[in-house]
């Protein structure tokens, strides 16, 4: 396409290229010349309601709104006329009318866009002696408070819901001066990136409920840090007031998250302060808990692990961490495990299949950029609840979906999207590979493509039928594609066969095959050699490690847990759990302690979590962001990269000298820098591929967004809000029917000798013969997660 | 020279049971359409012909008619409308509840006549409360459904045309154009900010023409008779007749059909003059939008745009209210202003926030409990609604306020002071 011609304006003297089409206030905002506006933003369409934009345009005869007055060539603009001026003061003055003033106790004082903009516009006496609106506040759930008295009808929130996020929950009833924003009925937000509204409302009719109060905005110091939940790797400010986080908000990145946080990004701080937060290292000396100081801590682990070792063979220890800590943490003990000669390590703690981990690339995640989901024209989602589980992506695919992408899922439940799918199959976990296998068939017959035939051969008795068929259509269409394996895909009891499947079908359909990985760190992880068959920066090993489904089943002499609680976290809870009871030394450097960590643990060493150590994840673009702590660590908890650096000396193992965490990254990023990511890349091809399932009832389990690692878990708001889900069994109607169970009944779920009872919610999303029971609950906690053993289910 | 009334959206009025089809086809109605039809007329001659006869709306703003169809393109593929602004919320007006009651056949056909132009699909948007008026439009939507003047390959053309009544909700703002736009789309009606104009982006993002019942109901009647008897009618670039809605203090309200610049004299003598006794005070000539205009100045000035202008008001819809010797201005000025502080749609602020200062401030001094200072404070309140809203009635809640108290002054300073109107 050819450059548009740049056409010329005035604004304030200052001569201008600009774009032609966009409005006044793009080109002053670009030039740097400062318009005050309340309705207009960036992201959302234009309102033009606020009318505090309003400026002077040569030959108009009147006032014109900067936001919605399309430039001109030759324009020439005044925003500090004296028209202008009257103009604007005129709107600040009806905007303060009904407005309550109340800014000593507002918690937007001190950062609202109203009191900054009537320091320059507004009069210090009001003419206006009638009496003043209020308005009844709402409650819209347990992130966002209401003020609504405060409200400027700018309705950027109204526009939000029904732009960005696609759930017009809020919305302008009555009319005129009894215009009021609410729900109409008044029910809790349902949206996994609520919180941006609290950005979004420029006074403080829309607050934060969990900061309310707690602070003002001119007493927060300010750190930059990456948001510790999904691989995105969305950018954020973290506010301190006197080294405890206030709040978290989003920072600015276009490629990234542009100016959004998901709800779970942005609340899950309330974690930090939970109760279950230890703050001095911890020993379990015959039986019995005692607080010691770290010295005396680090001895007794080094102490014990060297006894097991000694005892044993270092092939006796293992190392299991959350994908959510950082490189350095993950570097390091890597480095230390394999120091102490074992390979024992891993990170990928909800999956099950590891027999492709040879053929595969090291960190695979996603070939194209973030933003560049946008201008896919075709999108395969397989096992995702892409909203859910990595909101920002969903957000893209939803931009895509607007500008006429098709998005066709193959999926284990029918998630509700906030874009329209195209095709759409809804099957079992273990139907999902026959299906893929079939819409793979189908791609291969349709453009005769005989490049696959491995592939081919394995595909020779799948049957392909109509809604095959369509799918592969669709997917041939023109455009970019990119084919997206969600955590049900990743996760899957035969993901390498998922995986084999996924990658052909994007290469015959000439598309991109990316991972949406769990955890925010999933590829830096990897990277850092948090693997077991792979070392820091892809290098080989003699013979793989045990990886974290053998771990659990080799039964292990000694562990060391990395930000890890089994129970919620790993794809067997219960084989887990038992593995670690039978340890003879468990270390877990945890920010928790939990219960069940003090009957399995034999030290606890109190690590920092998110926000108060340094550190880098990498996101699935293979983007490193590094951070620096943003608030002090609690009480003596200390940095995890510290507290491995520490152990590496007590071990007395060399290159474990370390001053600061940006050493540590630095040495692994230049070995990285230095290494062929995609050295091995050759398909792995199973002899058959694994189509039934071999039970009645196939369980579905993956733990919904509030309840996927140790931070979020205790976001007390998080917990309390719209989309939190609780432990239940979900079944659908017919197998409900087929069962004789109905809708919120008490049922008993019985699996490998364990039994727990739930309420039972009918729920259309579930296919038939499935049973949905989230993980991530100390309810279902007992459960194997993912394992086929017999499940049974009766009513209480 | 006696004035001849009736002559185009009434022409039919003295016939028995004018709405009937029957009696409009006997009338002459529908053979424009059935020429136009047959004749294949192409689209820009009937253009050409309203811009020729100087049609201008007659929903208030006055804008040129045929220049208003030439904005669409009827080439563009994908749906058009044609949207008939039969909202008639405008205090004091009261002559679409007329053109709908008793010759609905009429506006039909120049609806049809604009859907042929511009390629288009028809929606009527009746008043809420207009239920006489809505039974008959119905009745007449089906009679001509009927004889297949609507529908599918209408009369043999091969062309079809659909043509729907829907009915508003009551609110004021409807009748705003693009307001009506979004209660047609069953959103609330709230006014879209201009440009992209309903031309280029109306019903459904689509493009669409607006017009007043009025307007379309003349357009037979010019194509008939053609432009320039039309034209001659009235006074140049104020061409044709236009109903006014005369109220207040007169003997004998209603609507009057009358070519336009018709003198002020002659359109009072015709609503019977005022009550006996009595002088005239005040006028407002086109509806309650209209800034006011003294009794004085008004028997000067004939019935047209140009000439209402001149006077520092505007013709408007055509309601003519007239005030003589008893009206407290204060009084009636309060009314005006409740009205648009209820009628807001609240989306601007300006509007939302300007017209409940604006009613409060007048209720204050009607009440004896305000200061001379405050009606300054009042027009500059004022001025600062007007121009900067998103669409006219943030001006409509402004004119009343300033123009009553430029003109009548002395009667807001009187019941300041002494707390009650001047007439006590
Ligand atoms: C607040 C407001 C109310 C209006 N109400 C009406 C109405 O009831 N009927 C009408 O025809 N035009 C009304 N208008 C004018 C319309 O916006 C529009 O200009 C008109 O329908 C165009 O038709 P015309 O060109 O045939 O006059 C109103 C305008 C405003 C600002
Ligand atoms: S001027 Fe008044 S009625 Fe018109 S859009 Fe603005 S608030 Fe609504
Ligand atoms: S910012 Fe332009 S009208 Fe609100």
């Amino acid at each position: 396409m050819a450059e548009q011609e740049l056409v010329e304006i005035e604004i304030d003297g200052k001569k201008l290229q600009v774009k032609p089409g966009s409005m006044i206030i793009e080109a002053a905002d670009d030039a740097d010349i400062k318009i005050p506006r309340f309705c207009y933003h960036k992201k959302l369409s234009i309102a033009a309601n606020c009318r505090m934009c309003l400026v002077d345009v040569e030959k108009a005869n009147k006032p014109l709104p900067a936001c919605a007055t399309p430039i001109m060539p030759g324009m020439v603009v005044r925003t500090q006329s004296k028209e202008a001026l009257v103009a604007q003061r005129a709107v600040m003055e009806f905007l303060l009318i009904n407005h309550p003033l109340d800014c000593p106790i507002c918690d937007q004082g001190g950062e609202c866009e109203l009191q900054d903009v009537a320091m320059g516009y507004g009069k210090s006496v009001s003419r206006y002696t009638e009496g003043k609106r209020s308005v009844k506040d709402k409650d819209i759930g347990s992130l966002v408070a209401t003020d609504m008295t405060r409200c400027i009808l700018c309705t950027r929130c109204v526009r939000f819901g029904q732009e960005v996020i696609g759930l017009p929950e809020l919305g302008a009833t009555g009319r005129g001066e009894h215009t009021e924003i609410g729900t109409y009925i008044e029910k809790s937000l349902t949206s996994e990136m609520s919180g941006n509204i609290i950005d979004l409302c420029p006074v403080g009719a829309l607050t934060s409920k969990p900061f309310r109060f707690k602070a003002r905005a001119w007493e927060l110091e300010q750190g930059t840090s990456v948001a510790p939940h999904d691989c995105v790797g969305s950018n954020i400010y973290v506010h301190r007031h006197r080294d405890k986080v206030m709040r978290v908000v989003p920072k600015d990145d276009e490629s990234i998250n542009e100016c959004w946080i998901s709800d779970r990004d942005r609340f899950s701080y309330e974690g930090l302060y939970h109760e279950d937060r230890l703050t001095q290292p911890m020993i379990k000396k015959e039986g019995a808990w005692q607080v010691v100081d770290w010295q005396e801590a680090l001895t007794f682990a080094v102490d014990g692990l060297k006894k097991v070792i000694d005892d044993n063979t270092a092939a006796q220890l293992a190392a299991v961490a959350s994908p959510n800590s950082t490189v350095e943490e993950h570097y390091l003990l890597q480095k230390l495990v394999r120091g102490l000669g074992s390979h024992n390590i891993d990170h990928r703690l909800r999956q099950t299949d590891f027999s492709d981990q040879l053929a595969t690339p090291v960190s695979a995640g996603l070939p194209i950029s973030i933003e560049a989901i946008e201008t896919q024209e075709q999108i395969l989602l397989i096992g995702s609840d892409v909203q859910r589980e990595q909101p920002i992506v969903g957000h893209r695919i939803r931009r895509a979906y607007l500008r006429g992408t098709n998005v066709c899922v193959i999926n284990p439940m029918d998630y509700h999207f906030n874009f329209d799918v195209k095709e759409k199959i809804i099957v079992s976990p273990s139907t999902m590979l026959q299906e893929l296998a079939a819409v793979t068939k189908a791609v291969l017959d349709q453009t005769q493509n005989t490049r696959h035939g491995k592939v081919a051969d394995l595909l020779k008795q799948v049957t392909v039928s109509d809604s095959h068929q369509r799918m592969a259509k669709q997917l041939l269409g023109a455009g970019d594609k990119v084919v997206l394996l969600g955590a049900h895909g990743l996760n899957h009891l035969h993901s390498s066969q998922i995986k084999l499947l996924a990658n052909t079908l994007s290469q015959a359909i000439s598309g991109q095959c990316g991972y949406l990985t769990e955890g925010a760190n999933a590829t830096g992880a990897s990277l850092a050699g948090a693997i077991p068959h792979r070392c820091a920066a892809n290098l080989g090993v003699a013979k793989s490690g045990l990886d974290a489904k053998q771990i659990w089943q080799s039964q292990l002499k000694a562990f060391i847990l990395l930000n890890l609680e089994p129970e919620y976290d790993c794809a067997d809870p219960q084989m887990a759990l038992a593995s670690l009871q039978q340890a003879n030394f468990v270390v877990s450097l945890s920010p928790y302690m939990t219960s069940t960590m003090k009957d399995y643990a034999n030290v606890i060493l109190p690590v920092c979590p998110f926000a108060e150590t340094s550190g880098t994840f990498v996101n699935i673009e293979n983007k490193w962001q590094s951070f620096a702590a943003a608030a002090a660590p609690q009480g003596e908890a200390r940095p995890g990269w510290k507290v491995l650096r520490v152990l590496g000396n007590l071990f007395e193992q060399e290159g474990f000298d370390y001053t600061v965490s940006t050493e540590v990254r630095d040495e692994l990023k230049v070995a990285v820098d230095g290494m062929t990511m995609t050295q091995t890349n050759q398909d792995h091809i199973p002899s058959t591929l694994n189509f039934s399932a071999n039970v009645d009832l196939e369980r579905i389990a993956y733990p919904p967004i509030y309840r996927t690692d140790n931070l979020v878990r205790r976001g007390e708001s998080l917990q309390r809000s719209g989309i939190a889900e609780a432990a239940a069994v979900h079944l659908s109607a017919n197998t409900a029917t087929q069962m004789n169970l109905a809708d919120c009944e008490q049922v008993t779920v019985k699996q490998n000798g364990q039994h727990v009872n739930l309420p039972l919610h009918v729920d259309g999303r579930v296919p038939d013969n499935c049973v949905y029971i989230p993980s991530g609950f100390a309810e279902t906690a007992m459960l194997g997660v993912t394992s086929p053993a017999a499940l049974t289910l009766e009513r209480s | 020279m006696a004035v001849t009334l009736n002559q185009v959206c009434f022409r039919t009025l003295h016939l028995d049971k004018p709405w009937t089809l029957a009696t409009y086809e006997s009338a002459g109605g529908y053979a424009m359409w059935k020429k136009i039809l047959h004749e294949k007329t192409p689209p820009s001659e009937i253009v050409d012909t309203l811009k020729a006869s100087g049609l201008r709306g007659r929903g208030g703003a006055g804008f040129p008619t045929g220049l208003k169809w030439s904005f669409i393109n009827r080439d563009v593929p994908g749906d058009k409308y044609a949207v008939c602004n039969s909202d008639e919320g405008e205090p004091g007006t009261c002559k679409d509840r007329d053109i709908l009651t008793y010759n609905p056949h009429q506006l039909i056909e120049g609806m049809l006549i604009a859907q042929y132009v511009m390629n288009a699909t028809g929606y009527n948007y009746i008043r809420g409360e207009f239920d006489l008026p809505l039974e008959r439009t119905e009745a007449a939507v089906a009679e001509a459904r009927a004889a297949g003047y609507i529908g599918k390959n209408v009369l043999g053309s091969g062309m079809d045309f659909e043509l729907y009544n829907t009915v508003g909700a009551g609110a004021y703002i409807c009748g705003e154009e693009t307001a009506l736009l979004e209660s047609l789309e069953g959103k609330k009606g709230q006014p879209r900010f201009k440009p992209p104009f309903p031309a280029n982006y109306g019903l459904y993002g689509r493009p669409t023409t607006v017009n007043n019942t009025e307007t379309f109901a003349s357009v037979p009647v010019i194509l008939e008779k053609g432009a320039k008897w039309f034209a001659e009618l009235g006074k140049p670039n104020n061409g044709g007749t236009k109903i006014f809605s005369v109220t207040g203090h007169v003997k004998q309200p209603g609507n009057f059909e009358v070519p336009l610049g018709t003198s002020f004299a002659e359109l009072l003598e015709l609503a019977g003059g005022l009550k006996d006794g009595r002088t005239l005070k005040a006028v407002i000539p086109g509806g309650s939008s209209a800034p006011v205009v003294t009794g004085e100045t008004m028997m000067g000035l004939d019935m047209d745009y140009d000439s209402i202008a001149g006077a520092g008001s505007m013709l408007g819809s055509g309601a003519v209210i007239i005030m003589d010797d008893t009206t407290c201005m204060v009084k009636a000025l309060a009314r005006v202003a409740y009205f648009y502080y209820e009628e807001s749609c609240g989306q601007c602020t300006p509007c939302r926030e300007g017209t409940g200062w604006l009613y409060r401030v007048i209720k204050r001094i009607l009440d004896g409990n305000a200061g001379q200072h405050e009606l300054d404070m009042l027009d500059d309140v004022a001025s600062k609604i007007e121009g900067r809203t998103i669409c006219a009635l943030g001006d409509s809640a402004a004119w009343p306020v300033r123009s009553f108290i430029k003109h009548f002054r002395e009667e807001f300073e009187f019941m300041i002071q002494h707390k009650k109107s001047i007439l006590d």
